[in-house]
């Protein structure tokens, strides 16, 4: 019931079309990520949810009624920004309380629901304080505590945990899923961070260039990629694309890029229809195997992280990235032998970009 | 989660409000807008068809074409004031610019009480264009002022009776302008030198460079925006110069200190030459928008690009 | 490098000097009686200081009276303050409302309007002054402080509004937006967020307003009348109108009586004025 839904909303500035023709259901209690380089259009989506900008065409429905051209405070939403937006000149309980003050509530009735939220928020400590005297964490507590207090159906995030720094944002990621978890709200939140979309997604919405590229579960958009674009947004190191033809040889299947073969083991029955026809196999680097079964191939260069090292190396006449474990040593020059695993790689139609397989 | 009672019996959504925010907003400009509207441009276009009309103590709308303009052009005084707005205007602008930059790099070398050196050279700043008249006209007399001082001493010979002297009262006009605005020329370069990267300082003492090569081939050049502005600053006050002839000379001796603000306020309001006063404040009008039109054409720019 | 920095000092106390004398003599003579001022050079101080001529300025000198000029600058200074005070906060609060609703809110033609004040602040006041002759009249407030109040607040907007309008541009689109979502229509965005935000520019703006009307000339010459001539006004025709003997001490003392207000506002305000007359400095 407390869901959004956009039907056919499209934005354009001055003639110029920057959102087309978006259809989007999200469901009541969704964690829905909108993913997406800088420019794609996710914050500008988000703005027309809060009623920030204006939708050129189309409709947006909140909790089932249309709410397309109310004001952001008559649609019973609430957002938190990327820069905290805070209030400087009010005190962290006045911040959280403007809201309800606007909205007319009593002054008792504010202070015990600001005084809850700062319970919840393990705030309390800093309710006197003014929003210069907090650090960046507690900043976006606060505003995420401005949001919580009003209790609206849907909360609105825009890319909230880009100015944090590495760590925090890490405990404020974990915070946010126990946070939905605990209220059931409907959650938009907008990110280029591709790690907080599989992290806290229920949903992930991937937008490029005022489309969407894919609307599917985050195990889905790694898994199954609509499209090349989708395919090399989501994920690092991104995932390796080769163009030619699959092929069988014998009971085996192999990758023949025209420069030399990458066998594929255990391609699934169903993408027979695939072979000997002109198409990209996309591998992603832990696709890619180091098996005696596989075909030569020569290392370039080894770069271990810790728990992985990826390993660049020269096949079929391209190069590639391949995940494994660390404990292997791999020289420079070195000859290896590599194969794809046919059961998790994609394929696409090397014209429209989009995943045949 | 189970929701709170208090909240879920809040839950309703109110209707679409008539009254939209931005209404407020459009209407809270309509004072600002008559007053752009009326004042200034109507204003103007009204000015403009008085210049072209035969008005003299009041206005009538009898059309004579630019026969103003015609006899305004032919007035002798009106050249006498034009001339005069050139010399003072150079004068006043160059001493600006030469001493407001000069005092600046002053300060800017990290002297001791810099927030008293600031503090006196723009304090004649506060002080009104009258006052800084009439205490100059005292400072310039020739009987008890400067002159006599200075005779007293002994330079029995020196002459500085300037401001009752036909060829030279316009120059008494420029030192008094440039005592009270230095000031503020000074402050805008001083801003300037500050905001010049600290890193090329430490550049040109790497490399050895002299302190001064650095501000005339390094500093000044990066300054252009300012000296800029500082040009369009003064030039505006030059144009409007009017308090400060009345005070200090009252145009005299004769008209031979008068400038073209003068002028027009003297014909509208004193000598019932309406037409004529007109078509002098038309021309100053299109003076001073062949002067400021870069810099509007800057601000606006920077405007949109602030969007 | 020693010798250099002797010379910086040598030079800055120089400027010093030549700027702050025609100060230090408006003074000295205003203290000094007559006889003195006749016989000394001007750069001599006081040897018998007296508040005489200060006295004689401020509350005028009866035994020369003609009709009831019988007055100093006592009225015109109180003419001054009830026109400065009420012109300060119309034009101050004017344009704080319309450089926010510029600044804030999505307004069809906003930026031409901006526009057209930012060339109306160049405009030489001489240029409309007949036509608001007129309008003033009309209205039937001319010669009175009301009609005073009228001009300066049209005159001052543009410039109250230029320094506003780019104040509140600098403030993030994202605080406003928090704001739209709180539910902060007009005028609370304005009353708990913004002017709270631009509590020092309003310093600003009110010390340069305070200082551009005090100091005015030629709106008061031209609309104040008789009964309303603002200090600038009547020191120009104390000056220039005297009987017999020129009273140069009283009228040092009267000119330093007419300063003495914007000096104070500005020896007061220290930094703010010296931050505000950089961004407000188009107003000539």
């Amino acid at each position: 019931m407390n869901g959004v839904e956009l039907r056919g909303v499209t934005k354009a500035y001055s003639g110029l079309a920057v959102m087309k023709d978006i259809n989007l259901e999200i469901e009541d209690g969704a964690f829905l990520v909108l993913l997406g380089p800088s420019g794609c259009g996710k914050s500008t989506l988000l703005n027309m949810i809060a009623g920030l900008e204006p939708v050129t065409g189309g409709e947006i429905h909140i909790a089932g009624r249309d709410m397309t051209k109310l004001e952001p405070d008559e649609r019973d939403i609430a957002m938190v920004f990327q820069s905290y937006a805070l209030y400087p000149t009010m005190s962290v309980r006045k911040n959280i309380g403007f809201g309800l003050k606007m909205r007319g509530m009593a002054r008792p009735d504010i202070e015990r629901r600001v005084s809850e939220i700062g319970e919840l928020l393990q705030i309390t400590p800093l309710l006197d304080r003014k929003p210069s005297q907090l650090s960046g964490g507690q900043q976006q507590r606060v505003a995420i505590g401005r949001a919580l207090v009003r209790d609206p159906v849907v909360f609105l995030f825009d890319e909230p945990l880009s100015n944090l720094d590495a760590k925090l944002r890490a405990d404020m990621r974990v915070e946010l899923k126990r946070l939905h978890e605990r209220l059931g709200r409907t959650i938009v939140y907008v990110t280029h961070d591709q790690i907080e979309a599989m992290t806290l997604a229920t949903r992930v919405v991937v937008l490029e260039q005022g489309r969407i590229q894919q609307n599917d579960t985050p195990e889905n958009v790694y898994r199954r990629p609509a499209n090349r674009f989708v395919a090399s947004f989501v994920g690092a190191p991104t995932m390796n694309f080769l163009d030619g033809k699959l092929v069988r040889d014998g009971d085996a299947v192999l990758f023949d890029t025209g420069a030399g073969c990458l066998p594929v083991a255990g391609l699934p029955d169903h993408a027979a229809h695939l072979l000997d026809r002109p198409v990209t196999l996309g591998a992603r680097p832990e696709h890619l195997v180091f098996d005696d079964a596989g075909c030569a191939a020569k290392v370039l260069l080894a770069e271990p992280t810790g728990p992985d090292q990826y390993v660049r190396v020269a096949v079929a006449g391209a190069e590639v990235t391949a995940r494994t474990g660390p404990e292997q040593v791999f020289r420079s020059g070195a000859s290896v032998s590599i194969l794809a695993d046919g059961a998790r790689i994609s394929v696409f139609d090397p014209d429209s970009g989009q995943a045949i397989l | 989660m189970v929701e709170p009672a208090h909240l879920a019996a809040r839950r309703q959504h109110p209707d679409r409000r008539w009254w939209r925010p931005d209404w407020t907003a459009r209407v809270a400009l309509i004072p600002a807008l008559i007053i752009t509207i009326v004042c200034f441009y109507g204003f103007i276009v009204w000015t403009f068809i008085i210049s072209l009309t035969r008005s003299r103590l009041l206005p009538v709308y009898n059309f004579t074409g630019f026969d103003q303009y015609a006899r305004l052009f032919a007035n002798e005084r009106w050249w006498t004031s034009m001339q005069n707005l050139a010399i003072h205007g150079c004068l006043f602008i160059g001493g600006c610019v030469v001493i407001g930059y000069g005092l600046a790099i002053l300060i800017d070398r990290g002297v001791r009480g810099e927030g008293l050196f600031r503090t006196m050279f723009m304090m004649p700043l506060s002080m009104s264009f009258i006052v800084t008249g009439v205490i100059w006209q005292w400072v310039m007399n020739p009987t008890l002022g400067l002159q006599e001082a200075v005779r007293d001493l002994g330079w029995v010979t020196f002459e500085f009776n300037w401001i009752v002297r036909q060829d030279r009262s316009i120059y008494t006009l420029a030192i008094a302008g440039i005592w009270q605005q230095v000031g503020l020329c000074m402050a805008l370069f001083l801003a300037g030198l500050r905001n010049v990267d600290p890193n090329i300082w430490k550049a040109s003492r790497v490399d050895g460079i002299p302190v001064w090569r650095v501000y005339l081939h390094i500093i000044t050049p990066m300054m252009r925006t300012v000296f800029f502005t500082v040009f369009i600053l003064m030039s505006a006050i030059v144009m409007k110069a009017f308090d400060l002839v009345v005070a200090l000379t009252g145009g005299g001796p004769g008209f031979s200190s008068d400038l073209p603000a003068r002028f027009v306020v003297d014909h509208i309001l004193n000598r019932q030459e309406l037409g004529m006063g007109a078509a002098g404040a038309f021309v100053l009008l299109c003076t001073v928008l062949a002067v400021i039109s870069p810099y509007i054409y800057f601000e606006l720019r920077k405007a949109r690009g602030a969007h | 490098m020693r010798l250099n920095r002797v010379a910086l000092y040598g030079l800055l106390i120089v400027a010093a000097f030549m700027l702050m004398a025609p100060v230090l003599i408006m003074i000295s003579t205003s203290l000094k009686p007559m006889s003195e001022i006749r016989g000394g050079s001007i750069f001599a101080l006081p040897t018998d200081p007296t508040f005489a001529a200060w006295g004689k300025a401020w509350f005028g000198d009866c035994t020369q009276a003609v009709g009831d000029v019988c007055q100093g600058l006592s009225s015109s200074f109180m003419t001054s303050v009830r026109i400065v005070i009420p012109a300060l906060i119309l034009s101050v609060g004017l344009g704080s409302v319309t450089g926010y609703a510029l600044a804030a809110w999505r307004v069809p033609g906003a930026n031409l309007l901006f526009a057209a004040l930012l060339v109306g602040m160049f405009i030489p006041p001489q240029v409309t002054l007949y036509p608001l002759i007129i309008l003033v009249r009309e209205l039937g407030l001319f010669g009175s402080i009301s009609g005073l109040v009228l001009v300066h607040v049209i005159w001052g907007v543009a410039f109250t509004t230029m320094m506003f309008r780019n104040f509140f541009k600098t403030v993030p689109q994202d605080l406003l937006k928090a704001a739209r979502i709180d539910g902060a229509g007009f005028w609370p965005l304005f009353w708990y967020v913004m002017l709270p935000l631009s509590l020092p520019i309003l310093g600003v703006a009110m010390i340069l307003q305070f200082t551009y009307i005090w100091n005015d000339f030629l709106l008061g010459l031209t609309f104040g009348g008789r009964s309303g001539q603002p200090m600038t006004v009547a020191l120009n025709n104390l000056v220039g109108s005297q009987f017999g003997e020129k009273e140069y001490n009283v009228d040092m003392a009267a000119t330093m009586l007419t300063a003495l207000p914007t000096l104070a506002v500005y020896l007061l305000s220290g930094r703010l004025f010296v931050r505000g007359i950089a961004a407000g400095a188009v107003k000539g």
